[in-house]
Parts: structure tokens; sequence; C-alpha cells
């Protein structure tokens, strides 16, 4: 009895049964789809009960990705902010530098368990498209990358990492040729080969299972972070805090602390150059609940239902939605989410440079830059971990260009 | 009930041809000169017309309605321009069906109550919404049967007949074979299957079975009349759109009335 008490109460068995987080998410896709999104959901299931599956995933984890990767204690930071204790979650020293991989090792195994012959993904800044590209070529199974074609121009040297790795990279050109084009192409083609192609999303948003799935595959964050802050401090954190695009990196390090109720969580949108512009790509806090890419979630949206194009500087947020389940929590207000603009994110990028010696990405960046803005608020008793989703080589021409500098 | 979609598809089968369904965008190229194009359309025969409602994102549709989505946006399309446009077709044309075809969050953005209320004050006869699956219908089915619109589904190749049943409960007005995994525009499915796909869904429903997808000439529209109660020529048509602007109407109806004759034939053959 206790236990079905504790379950129903729990905010860890999302989604339901028809993949709806509340009122969000759900499967709004074309019917040529649903038979096998309902063969991956079946699939899925099986998997998740498999202890192979399970056994192949946690090996490719520990001696491909190099997991578990440290929770670092950010002396500095901590110091020069005053407040809270800072801990980093290091996911950038993952292989291919960020948290991305995590998703598509157990994307992969899905997709070989189903016995597809051809990969396909969607990528923004590059960092999904690489990830991908690394397991595509891993498991030998031909990959196409679609990329907004504006995308192409802005990140060469991950478009040509991609090609490296084998995979075909495809610019998108229509729309504003950015990851939302991207997306829209890529569930065209996969209309298109559905019986042989595998559709490797990268975040934890698009039609049921995949938030789930994603969330699932990107939970080994928080579950590392749980036994990795017990044994620095005997205690749970007294706050998370990740940057939320689409948002895997932040559901990842968020779920396996929601029924945990004295863990405050805190998800970072970016606000581009600042919600009073209207360009930015912070859809819970200038959104609506609305119907994009296969899930009911908040939506930059005009009073048609217009989808808006989002900004940021970084490529990796840069997207006028996000993940279904951060929309329920955000309604229910387990999470809150603050926005962080372009310049707030600069600044913490070049501290976190500074005082740690470590470069995160953009994307990151935005968590690191309200952590800046709350840790001083806090205690020095109280903890805080920060989801240090993935480094910022591949950010480092958009900096020196916003810093005026030529390299 | 007055059902014009029913009504029109018994009169084709009594005159032995498939229905000719016709798609273009709203608002494409402007919304001023809609009216004129969808006049356009019955005057060269068409039976039943479907306006697409202009979307950023038209995640099921190939090069040409893409195009005419964002041209249609470009120029300024509202919601309520298309509601005005089916408000003046129905004054015009008081019989000839109007299905407003398109993707779920512009139906849903007011609400699904508003969306079907709208939709019936101003004639319309059936919504196909290309990403509302049978799973997600409560977004919007309940509310467009309250209001005696139609849930016009889609069925695909990927549709088995274990499915199949799901698909059409709640479904009305006619069901609306894809016969082509892929986007709109280009593909050309094989008579052959479609045929077989036909059947296999005429086993399921009494409801009339309109075929589209890739359906782009006079040839291919009779072969799939031979089978079909309907065949929906879309693309090709709005390709003319593209090429010509404000002056379509007279290509349009040019190639409707070809579409249309082809459809007759069948008749003559037989």
């Amino acid at each position: 009895m206790s236990n079905t008490v504790f379950s129903s109460n729990s905010l860890r068995t999302q989604p339901d049964e028809r993949g709806h987080f509340g009122q969000f998410g759900g499967r709004y896709v074309a019917e040529t789809l649903m038979p096998l999104i309902l063969d991956l959901e079946r699939e899925y299931r099986a998997a998740k009960a498999d202890p192979e599956f399970q056994r192949e995933f946690e090996y490719l984890l520990k001696q491909y990705v190099g997991r578990p990767n440290p929770l670092y204690y950010a002396e500095r930071l901590t110091q020069e902010l005053g407040g809270a204790k800072i801990y980093l979650k290091r996911e950038e020293l993952n292989h291919t530098g960020a948290h991305k991989i995590n998703n598509c090792i157990g994307q992969i195994l899905l997709a070989k368990r189903m016995g597809k012959t051809r990969i396909i993904a969607e990528t923004g800044a590059g960092q999904h498209g690489v990830a991908t590209a690394t397991v595509a070529a891993l498991f030998n199974i031909p990959c196409t990358i679609f990329m907004g074609a504006l995308d192409v121009e802005r990140q060469a040297p991950n478009v040509f990492r991609m090609k490296l790795l084998g995979a075909e990279v495809r610019a998108v050109e229509s729309g504003a040729r950015t990851l939302k084009d991207a997306m829209n192409e890529a569930l065209r083609d996969w209309v298109a080969n559905v019986h042989d192609t595998f559709y490797i999303i990268g975040t934890a948003a698009g039609p049921h299972p995949y938030p789930e799935l994603v969330r699932d595959f990107q939970s080994i964050i928080g579950k590392e972070t749980r036994e990795q802050i017990m044994e620095a401090e005997g205690r749970l954190p007294d706050m998370l805090i990740a940057a939320v695009g689409g948002g895997s990196n932040a559901i990842g390090l968020f779920h396996p602390f929601l029924d945990d109720k004295d863990v405050e969580i805190v998800g970072v949108e970016a606000a581009g150059f600042g919600l009073e512009t209207g360009q930015h790509a912070a859809s819970l806090t200038g959104g609506l609940p609305g119907i994009l890419h296969g899930n009911k979630t908040y939506l930059l949206q005009d009073e048609d239902g217009q989808i808006a194009e989002a900004h940021s500087i970084s490529a990796g947020l840069d997207y006028p939605g996000i993940g279904p389940e951060h929309s329920w929590l955000h309604d229910i207000k387990r999470a809150r989410y603050e926005p962080v603009t372009d310049d707030e994110a600069l600044t913490a990028f070049q501290q976190l440079c500074q005082l740690e010696g470590i470069i995160p990405a953009l994307e990151s960046a935005h968590a690191l830059a309200a952590v800046a803005k709350i840790a001083p608020t806090m205690d020095k008793d109280k903890i805080i971990v920060v989801n240090l989703s993935g480094r910022g080589d591949k950010d480092i021409f958009t900096v020196a260009k916003a810093l005026g500098v030529e390299i | 009930m007055n059902d014009r979609i029913s009504a029109t598809f018994a009169k084709c089968r009594e005159e032995g041809r498939a229905a000719l369904v016709t798609f273009i965008t709203g608002c494409d190229p402007t919304p001023d000169a809609t009216g004129a194009i969808l006049d356009a359309l019955v005057a060269g025969g068409a039976d039943l017309i479907e306006l697409g409602m202009p979307f950023t994102d038209p995640m099921a549709d190939g090069p040409a309605i893409q195009a005419a989505n964002l041209r249609a946006l470009a120029a300024g399309a509202k919601t309520a321009d298309i509601f005005a446009i089916a408000t003046a077709f129905r004054a015009r044309h008081p019989d000839v069906p109007l299905i407003l075809m398109g993707y779920a969050n512009p139906m849903i953005r007011r609400g699904a109550d508003w969306f079907a209320d709208a939709a019936q004050k101003a004639g319309v006869d059936g919504v196909i919404c290309v990403d509302i699956p049978t799973e997600e219908d409560p977004e919007l089915g309940p509310a467009l049967r309250a209001a005696g619109v139609h849930m016009i589904r889609l069925a695909t190749p990927t549709t088995d007949a274990k499915r199949l049943p799901a698909v059409l409960d709640g479904s009305g007005g006619f069901l609306y074979y894809v016969s082509v995994a892929g986007v709109t525009g280009k593909q050309q499915a094989a008579t052959a299957s479609i045929e077989e796909a036909v059947a296999r869904l005429k086993a399921g429903t009494d409801l009339p079975i309109a075929v589209g997808f890739g359906v782009r000439t006079p040839e291919q529209a009779a072969d799939i009349g031979k089978v079909a109660d309907g065949v929906v020529v879309g693309s090709a048509l709005v390709d003319i759109i593209a090429a010509h602007g404000a002056d379509a109407p007279a290509p349009l109806s040019a190639l409707t009335a070809s579409l249309r004759a082809a459809l007759e034939q069948k008749e003559i053959a037989q």
C-alpha cells in the first residue's frame, strides 16, 4: 500500500500511457509516422526491461564516453561569488565534449535492436550532429544529418567533423535555415523513409516516446550527481541549475531529484538580446502552449499560432520550443525557469575560463550566469550543482566576434 | 444534416466518375487573390475544395506547398483572412464542399471550440489536420463534431488493417488516402498498390475514399479515378500559382478542366 501511495505522489512517473506530461507532450505526428512511433514505444519498453540492453548501454557509457565524469567543487568560483558552494557536473569531459553523446548511445542501441539500417538527425550548433555521426560510425550505420544552411555557415568546424566521421550533412535551405527548419526537414525525410530509418532526436522533445527515452538516457547525469554529492558532502544539494534549450541536459540532471522536495530546481532559458526586444529563445517565460514537432509544449508564437524565430548567441538554445516535461514542471511549479541574456552568458563564459581554467559551452554559460546571480544570495553552507553540459571550444569564434576580437 | 460532402460524392458516383478534389494554399499569393483562384477551380470542374491554412512549419509538405505557405505568410496571411475567404466562398458557391487543411497549432491557438465554431459559421464542411492523429483526437475532434464539422482523417501506406478502425473512429466526410509514404508533391505511387490499398480501406468503412499525394497529371488522375471515389490534386495547382501569381485563375481553370475531363473519360472508357 505504501508503495502505491508513494508512486501516485511521485513526480517521476510521467508521462502517462498516452505520452502526456499533464497537458503537454503527446504524439502529434502525421499518420504515416504513427505506426512507427508506436513500434518505437514497444521496443523501448522491451529494451528498458532487458538487462542485456542496459549492460551494453552502461558498458559504452563507461568505456567509450568516459563515465562517470567528475562532480567538481569549483572553489575559486565559489569564493569569487561569496555565497553557496558551487559544484560543476563535468559533462563537458565526455567523449565529443557534451552530454549529447549519452542519448545518442542509447538511441543507436535502439536503432540496432529495431533492425534499422539508416540514421537521420537534426542539429543546430552541430553538437548533436557530431555525437550522432560518432555513434553511427561506431555502429557502422549510414547517417544523414540535417542542418540549417545558416548554421552550416556558422558552424563550419562541426560540419567538417561530421563529414570526417562519415556522415552526410544536408544543408536545409527552407525557412530561416536554422534548427527549426532542420527538424522539419528531418521529419520530412523520416516520413519518406519510415521502413528503414531511425531518427535520433537530439533533445527531450518531439513525439512520445522521445521525451521519455531521451530523459531516461540522460538521467545518468542526475544519478551520478546524487552519488557524488553524497560522497563529497554527505547530503543532497540545495539547488540544481542547468541551461534549457530543448532541455535534455537539464531534465537528465533534474529527474532523479524531482521527488526530493528540499532540492530547488532552476532551469535557465536564453533571453537573447533581452525579453523586451522580442529576440530571445525563452519559450516558458515568453511563450504559450502550442503544438510543434510532435509535441504540445510552450512555444514562441504569434496570435495566429505561427511559430516565431528564436534568437540566442548560443546555437544550442536557439529554438522556439522546449521539452514537454519542462513545460509541465513549470506549470506545476516544481521547477522555476530564469531568463539569462547573451551578454550575461558571455560574462559568465569568461569568468569560468579565468577562475577555473575551464572553457564552457555558451549553453552552459547561461546556467553559470544564473549561478552568478543566485549563489551570492545564499548562505555559505548551501550547495548548488550546476550542469556544465558542454565544452566551449566550438564557441570560441562566436565569443571572439561578440567581444570584437579578430582571430 | 445538410451534408455537402456526402451529397457531392453521391452525385459523382451517379455520374459514374470519381470526384475531383483540388487543394490550394489560402492567401497564396495574397489574401485578396484567393477568392478568384477558388472560383477558377470551381469553374474548371472541381467538385470539392481543400483550402490550406498557411503555417510557418509545414512538416508534411514538399517544396511546392512549403513555398506556398511562405508566400501566403509573407503576404500577411492571418487566420481571420482564411475564415473571410471561406465565408465569401460559401456565399458564392452554396453547394461546393469546402475543407480546411493544415496543421494543429494555428487551429488550436484560440481553443478548439473557437476554431470549430468559426469553421461552422464560415460554412466549412470538414477539417483535415495533418498532425493530429487519432491518438490525439481530444485536442480537436470533439469540438469539430459538436459543431457539425467533419474531422477528415488521413490513412497512409503504413496504416494497417489492425490500426484502421482506430483511424476511422470519429472520422467523417471522406477518408483521405495518402498514397505514398512521404511529403506532398513529388512522388507517384503505382496504381496497383493504390487499388489494393483502396480495397483494404473499403473493407473497413463506408466513407468515400479520396486518394492524394503525388497526383499531378490528367493521366494519373484518370488511373486513380478508376479505383477511388475521389482524386486529390494539390502541388500541380500550387505550382501554377507560383508561376502566375494573381494571373493564375485562367491556367488553373484550364488544368482543372483537363483533370475533370480525364475523370469523366472513365465512363467512356468502360
